[in-house]
């Protein structure tokens, strides 16, 4: 086990990183931590060549990509695969879930339970799709995070303010007016950690403000993994390729559990101490078994 | 002990046992989010600004 050779892409180091790397040390693996900072790959070229540890990217056993930047870590992985390297999350996984609307879309696919929502590209539409969806409603940027830029919208005049701002202030990512319905929640919204076929645990994240991210404030509690979550959040991972993921998931008082969104290199600092389970330790244990049984299957 | 100034507030850090290059940590004194560009010798730098792909 311990001549397993593992490379951590990161951005910058996070908790979670500093966890995994005690998770993967206490299986005697020592992974080199590559910044995507430092990349400077050649693209007409193979996996021969040298990473920024000086190794060449074809000696390692597992690439995990845990960028904070969606960008650098999608393209990352893009070339990883192409090269036929062992990938954690998967491209194809981690693209679904970096765009809100591919996530609506493969979720829609699996007939996955989740909130309404529409697409529009011009103002005028975006405003009838508001409408069609009933006040109020949320408009997200179709990528981004951390609950920044969502906007809970509440009439016609909240919406023709916030959509000719994002017209004309915003890059043309923006002007995708990806909108989903409201969803009055009890003051709380769920986080389930997928890992491969396992809900391994899940937290309430609660706040009086209506974005619950803990990067917000939210609070975490444990939140059992019932029968039907654990259902429906495998079904979600699925759905989006399976790997490691952090599914979002709100209580609408009328239809019940929904899949709001899908998490490729998820956070996890504050979900350990309430649920009572090593998430690192999971997570580094199904990233050994990946490498096991892509040994096997080699 | 592991110590640098905090590009900020000027104020003495000391570097926990266990810190990494381009891990992020907070300064002691003043509070901004410093990135830590170097560990020998120790060295940081005020964290970059998120980005707007930045997130998990």
């Amino acid at each position: 086990m311990s001549n397993m050779r593992v490379a951590v892409l990161i951005t910058h180091i996070r908790p979670e990183e500093k966890l995994l790397f005690a998770a993967f040390e206490a299986r005697g693996i020592h992974p080199d931590v590559i910044a995507d900072g430092d990349l400077n790959i050649d693209l007409t070229a193979g996996p021969e060549q040298l990473a920024p540890s000086g190794v060449p990217w074809q000696a390692y056993d597992l690439i995990f990509e845990r960028s904070v930047s969606t960008s650098r870590g999608l393209y990352a992985l893009a070339i990883f695969e192409s090269w036929g390297l062992n990938v954690i999350n998967r491209y194809a996984t981690a693209a679904v879930c970096a765009d809100k609307l591919q996530t609506t879309l493969a979720l829609t696919r699996a007939n996955v339970p989740q909130p309404a929502a529409r697409v529009a590209f011009d103002t005028e539409r975006a405003l009838d799709s508001l409408a069609d969806l009933g006040y109020p409603a949320v408009l997200k940027p179709v990528t981004g995070s951390w609950g920044r830029l969502l906007a809970r919208v509440d009439d016609r005049n909240a919406a023709e303010a916030i959509l000719e701002h994002r017209q004309t202030l915003g890059s043309y990512n923006h002007h995708v007016y990806y909108a989903q319905a409201f969803v009055d929640k009890p003051g709380r919204d769920i986080r389930a950690f997928v890992v491969g076929d396992r809900t391994i645990c899940a937290i309430y994240r609660h706040s009086q403000h209506w974005i619950t991210n803990t990067a917000r404030g939210g609070q975490a509690s444990n939140c059992p993994v019932t029968l039907e979550l654990d259902a429906l959040c495998r079904t979600a991972a699925q759905a989006v390729g399976g790997g490691i993921l952090a599914i979002d998931v709100l209580e609408h008082p009328e239809r019940g559990l929904l899949v709001n969104e899908i998490n490729h290199t998820m956070e996890f600092r504050n979900s350990s101490a309430p649920t009572g389970v090593n998430i690192a330790a999971e997570v580094v244990d199904y990233a050994l078994r990946t490498i096991e049984s892509s040994e096997v299957v080699a | 002990m592991n110590t640098c100034s905090c590009p900020e507030c000027a104020a003495e850090l000391t570097l926990p046992d266990n810190a990494m290059e381009h891990e992020i940590i907070p300064c002691q004194d003043c509070g901004t989010e410093l990135e830590i560009v170097s560990l020998s010798p120790a060295r940081v730098e005020l964290a970059p600004e998120i980005e707007e792909d930045w997130g998990e």
